[in-house]
């Protein structure tokens, strides 16, 4: 449908419109999650299967020194005269045999069951008596080094395919009769062709060792039992498979109430302070761009200022200001306009609608920024035509305003909702999840989900908890950065802006 | 007749709009007007029933200077400055590299790249922090927490080269292919035609990654433990306002939050406009 035949259409039809629209890419959305894995999965393995047969080819057609290299890498290039090349492949293989002997082999195999020999008192039916055991197994370093050799394994595997595949070329190059490159040509070419590699090998490295292996590890503590109940090193933890889920997602349990509720929660504050946040702070932009208002800079840097501030600062100072005792209750109770200390933080309604009023002190002055530079490209003249038919400031704003700045910003919009779920600093300092509650476990009735997960973290070192959570955080954010992102320009139209 | 009217209308509306921002304004300032007076306030303790304080001093000021007991504020402080100032550069160069071989360069990984890059920023971040204060536990870097901080801030820099990127992706490629055709390398492109067109991303991404430090909570928090001389000000000025500290040391709190503010501050509304291009992704030209 394009845009004319969309406007010519009654009330009614538009509104079905829009819903039918948002109900396909919300299916669209969910649909290429649950299909996004799978087809990464298949990409992966075509890689890997085309990586062996490679590997086939060069065994079925190389020399007897190609052949060689399968198990001694770097031959084909150490006596076809790449001594450096061939040195440093040898080198890799004799490190890499080297960790699996010694260290490597060990911890892949404890991955099966992640440690079996309890750290304590065991009864020796040999002696007859009760004896300590202080060096039992330490589920949690088996786990972490599993992963760490796997990720070694992976990275072995690559550089014998590439030893293999620079034997075999080598031999083409020489049979050929060209010249083989020099190990300095090599490097030359790191500044080139392969410049690529040398940029990125930093950093990925940093990324890999940080980033990736660290969430593999906590993905994967969510299929265990390793909450506060078995802790290294004095317990071992194993694999329950999906029980964690089973029991957050199901019903019945504490865990499952604090879960659904929690939820809840961070849905409604997410809409309301993504919204609210959006509306608001648009209204303020075009306050103050408004044409004939002086100091534009000055009220825009006026309103910068919150959240030019730390947050740590300034919402620590609004938790001190809201507090019971704090000078705005003591303000109102001198003034005679309350009489017992308005419950900001301990009532849980109120203490819900705190946290969002104050995220507006933030939230409204960041969309007011964002927005300005929109607000000044819309025409002129479509103002003025709707001006001249007559047309109120409340029909102009909501006619011709919001659907060109929703337009812009419709991205803009989703990173704000999905960074209002992942919200810590606005509820860990203001409230810190307060007021407390029984019904819930290790949490209160404003925290969200991310909150939750940092208190299972830090203060009752439930991990398996904490992991599954944010593995349920992850399915949430993606499914819904999916349901815009792969339709935004951004994504779809990259190379159409250089 | 219908012109002055119009003008009247104007001013009438013009007047209503001045009296609704500096109503707002006023709001807005309220609580950091608050917490700078209260920087200055001689009688102590965490709560007054009144705005303006009775008597002003500096000693707030001069006594988180100088005490040592139990808090070392100047430490927090020099601490900061240096795990951001070494953070900085590293994040700086890492994000430049990584921006400019994804926008730059076609190789084969560079799709999937961006993918997982993609997927990975969709967990929460503080997800694995265990699993990374575990990592270098075994690298026994632990003693030291700033080495810690200083590093994981860095490794992770690769991940936000989004901004960057789009920054990248502007500059015309014509400038690059005639280089190539006058037989420059990658690097000579990378180094003596991207980065000297790029100042104003290099200035974003060097600011950026000074201020992340200075703001973050989460992660000190978990590192540093019980040693108060290697926190950083976020978290030492956390602490301070625990139950026991409170009383004794809201007033100087107050004095630290103006003294880190005003540079943090400063440095965000200097750079708000590449602030905002980054948000909208580029979308949105001021």
């Amino acid at each position: 449908m394009t845009q004319a035949e969309y406007f010519v259409l009654p009330l009614h039809k538009k509104a079905a419109y829009r819903i039918t629209s948002a109900l396909k890419s919300g299916a669209k959305g969910v649909g290429g999650f649950f299909t996004g894995i799978p087809k990464a999965a298949v990409k992966l393995g075509r890689k890997i299967a085309q990586g062996g047969r490679e590997l086939f080819y060069a065994f079925k057609e190389g020399d007897l020194l190609t052949k060689l290299t399968f198990v001694l890498m770097g031959a084909g290039n150490l006596f076809r005269g790449q001594v450096v090349k061939g040195l440093l492949f040898l080198a890799a293989e004799i490190a890499y045999f080297a960790y699996m002997s010694s260290f490597g082999w060990e911890y892949l195999l404890g991955l099966r069951n992640l440690g079996t020999v309890q750290r304590g008192w065991y009864f020796d039916e040999e002696l007859g008596i009760d004896i300590l055991r202080e060096n039992g197994d330490n589920s949690m370093l088996i786990l972490l080094y599993g992963i760490l050799t796997v990720f070694v394994i992976i990275t072995f595997a690559f550089l014998w395919h590439t030893s293999v595949m620079s034997a075999a070329r080598a031999e083409q190059t020489v049979r050929l009769g060209k010249k083989l490159p020099k190990f300095k040509d090599d490097l030359a070419a790191m500044l080139d062709s392969g410049f690529h590699k040398t940029l990125l090998f930093l950093p990925a490295f940093g990324v890999v060792v940080f980033t990736v292996i660290p969430l593999v590890y906590m993905i994967l503590i969510a299929f265990t039992n390793y909450d506060k109940d078995h802790q290294v090193p004095a317990n071992l933890f194993t694999w329950i498979g999906f029980d964690n889920f089973r029991t957050m997602l199901g019903s019945g349990s504490v865990l499952a109430e604090t879960f659904w509720g929690i939820l809840g929660w961070t849905v409604v504050w997410a809409v309301f302070a993504t919204f609210l946040n959006y509306i608001l702070g648009i209204v303020l932009a075009l306050l103050i761009n408004k044409k004939g208002i002086k100091f534009k800079g000055f009220f825009r840097t006026l309103f910068v200022l919150a959240i030019a501030v730390p947050q740590f600062v300034s919402l620590l100072v609004m938790r001190n200001v809201l507090a019971e005792a704090g000078p705005l209750n003591v303000l109102l109770q001198e003034t005679g306009l309350i009489t017992s200390p308005l419950p900001f933080f301990t009532d849980t309604a109120w203490a819900r609608v705190t946290v969002i009023l104050v995220n507006l002190w933030i939230g409204i002055p960041h969309t007011m920024l964002i927005t300005s530079g929109i607000l000044m490209n819309i025409p002129d003249d479509l103002y003025e035509a709707a001006k001249i038919d007559g047309a109120s400031p409340f029909v102009m704003f909501f006619r011709i305003t919001m659907p060109y700045v929703i337009f812009v910003t419709t991205p803009y919009l989703i990173t704000q909702f999905i960074g209002n779920i992942n919200n810590f600093n606005v509820i860990y300092f203001l409230t810190g999840g307060t007021p407390a509650t029984l019904d819930y476990y290790q949490a209160g009735k404003t925290d969200l989900l991310i909150t939750w997960l940092y208190k299972l973290t830090v203060n009752s070192r439930d991990y398996c908890y904490a992991s599954t959570i944010g593995i349920l955080v992850f399915v949430i954010c993606s499914v819904l950065s999916l349901i815009t992102f792969r339709n935004s320009k951004s994504y779809t139209g990259e190379e159409a802006y250089q | 007749m219908a012109v002055k009217s119009y003008k009247a209308s104007q001013r009438a509306s013009d007047t209503a709009v001045y009296i609704l921002l500096t109503v707002l304004g006023i709001v807005w300032i309220l609580p950091l007007l608050w917490i700078i007076l209260t920087s200055f306030r001689a009688e102590t303790g965490s709560y007054t029933n009144y705005f303006w304080p009775k008597g002003y001093t500096l000693n707030n000021y001069a006594n988180l200077l100088t005490q040592t007991e139990p808090f070392r504020f100047t430490k927090w402080f020099a601490n900061t400055l240096l795990v951001s100032v070494i953070s900085c550069a590293g994040s700086t160069f890492f994000v430049l590299c990584t921006a400019f071989v994804l926008s730059r360069l076609r190789f084969r990984m560079r799709k999937p790249i961006m993918n997982i890059i993609l997927v990975l920023g969709m967990f929460p971040g503080f997800m694995s922090m265990i699993a990374v204060y575990y990592i270098l536990k075994g690298l026994n870097l632990l003693s030291s927490p700033l080495v810690c901080l200083t590093l994981v801030y860095i490794a992770g820099a690769g991940l936000s080269y989004y901004i960057a990127k789009g920054f990248f992706d502007t500059i015309p490629r014509a400038l690059d292919e005639s280089a190539y055709l006058d037989g420059a390398t990658k690097a000579q492109i990378f180094f003596k035609i991207t980065l000297p067109l790029s100042k104003p991303i290099i200035v974003y991404t060097v600011l950026t990654s000074f201020i992340a430090p200075w703001v973050d909570y989460i992660f000190p928090s978990i590192i540093c433990g019980s040693d108060y001389d290697s926190y950083t000000v976020a978290l030492g000025m956390f602490r301070m306002l625990e139950r026991e500290f409170i009383g004794t040391f809201y007033t100087q709190f107050a004095a630290g939050a103006v003294i880190v503010s005003i540079p943090i501050a400063s440095l965000f509304i200097s750079m708000q406009k590449y602030y905002v291009e980054g948000v909208t992704g580029g979308a949105v030209k001021g």
